[in-house]
């Protein structure tokens, strides 16, 4: 009984240190290192029946698929001819006008393991780690849009967060007309705006796009459709539903993007020339009385 | 020890590398991507159980708490998730472990399927409370198939103890 009390106060501990203050990092590392080939061991069964499926998989489809993607290729070319030129009459454009420039997007392609048995959370683990350099926040999309945001970092794999995880956020701007708002996951495979006003110009089909705000997603990933709008009079805010444009759900191939240039500081309100922050105002107010004419 | 307290029958005594073996395979089937299908029983769970209702002096709260941090790290849950749960369940199991071993089988696995229940709910408790989502009805379903996995498991895991103490060379078992 003893015992048992000081497991459990052992493990509630534990609990609380990696919630409340994620001291526990080292200690995962440490025992990830044992399980990592562990783990690579239990997969390597599937990976092989993967393997043996593709090899036996017949030349006829290859070779239809070859073709598709030929045409794809083809089909694509004068699209991506334009925008190289049009890349350059932007990036020219934004110079005459003194806006910034527009970084270019580079990346690592990582490929998706297994997604973790946890069903509390909606993580996959991708085989890039911190040996190749990749920190925990970068964003991960797909060849559609935004899949998720590394979580953590081991030396050789990683956990993705993806976009419809619980809470997760993604800040977003509506395409057609340029509305900021929040994408939160919910945990079934969907996003939520939330607090958005019951009158907001959000309609179904809208696309949203990651505005960038946040300073770790690029601007203009396509992020998620909002399949429904529900308006009730009887709530201050609309209940938005969107699904991910990505194959959050789907396994493949993935890119984790690098790391943004950072947002230039948020300037200090204490600095301002003209306009006071709200308590200098109240405290102007407070000391001077209004005149009267 | 006996098959079960009933049984006239006498086993060898378990071999302490059989255990750990057994544990280790348990932890492998865990780590099997079978995230995706429908209550997929916790392997290391049940084969914990088992031990600690069959051998509680030799497997106890010890391992349950160094399996549960291994399937925390492995499963990237809550830190201290699986731990907690494991050592409950390991605790009850030892607890109850004379009073189980008086059934026969079947009604071994009635009694087994409360104790394997106290792992989902365990752990469906503490990650609501870290504000997880909610993972479905069918996370709550394994222990009935631990529940009847248990013939076969116990079948299995006490075949080495079944084998006769002087071996005849012109036997085949």
């Amino acid at each position: 009984m003893a015992l048992l009390s000081l497991y459990v106060a052992i493990s509630g501990s534990l609990m609380v240190l990696d919630t409340k203050f994620r001291h526990l990092e080292m200690l995962r590392q440490a025992l990830s290192v044992a399980t990592t080939p562990l783990q690579q061991l239990a997969h390597a069964p599937a990976r092989g029946l993967m393997q043996a499926g593709e090899y036996f998989q017949s030349v006829d489809t290859l070779q239809d698929e070859n073709q598709r993607l030929k045409r794809a290729k083809l089909d694509n070319a004068p699209q991506l001819l334009r925008l190289q030129q049009l890349e350059a009459e932007n990036a020219r454009l934004r110079r005459l006008l003194s806006v910034h420039e527009r970084p270019n997007v580079s990346g690592q392609v990582a490929q998706i393991l297994y997604t973790t048995r946890d069903p509390f959370t909606r993580r996959v683990v991708v085989n890039k780690g911190g040996n190749d350099k990749v920190q925990a926040g970068l964003p991960v999309v797909d060849d559609a849009g935004i899949v998720g945001q590394v979580m953590r970092v081991y030396p050789f794999v990683s956990e993705v967060a993806l976009i419809s995880d619980k809470d997760q956020a993604v800040p977003v701007q509506i395409v057609r007309n340029g509305l900021r708002s929040v994408a939160f996951g919910l945990g079934k495979g969907q996003l939520e705006l939330r607090f958005m006003p019951a009158n907001a110009d959000v309609q179904e089909g809208d696309v949203l796009v990651t505005s960038g705000l946040d300073g770790i997603f690029q601007t203009g990933f396509p992020v998620a459709r909002v399949v429904a709008v529900e308006r009730d009079t009887s709530y201050s805010f609309a209940r938005i539903l969107c699904t991910p444009v990505a194959g959050v759900e789907n396994f493949g191939e993935v890119m984790i993007l690098a790391p943004r240039e950072t947002l230039p500081p948020r300037p200090d309100p204490a600095d301002a020339i003209d306009g006071a922050p709200e308590e200098k105002v109240l405290k102007q107010k407070k000391k001077r009385p209004p005149r009267n004419p | 020890m006996q098959p079960t307290f009933s049984s006239s029958r006498i086993l060898l005594p378990v071999r302490p590398w059989f255990i750990s073996l057994s544990l280790l395979v348990a932890l492998l089937l865990n780590l099997l991507p079978t995230a995706w299908l429908p209550a997929v029983p916790d392997w290391v769970a049940l084969v914990l159980c088992f031990w600690c209702i069959r051998e509680p002096r030799r497997v106890g709260m010890g391992w349950a708490f160094i399996f549960g941090l291994i399937m925390d790290v492995a499963d990237a849950s809550l830190m201290g998730q699986h731990t907690l749960a494991y050592v409950l369940l390991a605790y009850f199991s030892a607890s109850f472990s004379r009073r189980v071993l008086w059934f026969p089988l079947g009604r071994q696995s009635l009694q087994i399927l409360p104790l394997l229940a106290i792992v989902p709910l365990i752990q469906f408790g503490t990650a609501m409370i870290a504000g997880g989502q909610f993972p479905g009805v069918s996370y709550f379903l394994w222990p009935l198939l631990g529940a009847l996995l248990w013939l076969p498991l116990t079948f299995i895991l006490l075949l080495p103890q079944y084998q006769p103490v002087h071996r005849d060379e012109n036997r085949p078992i």
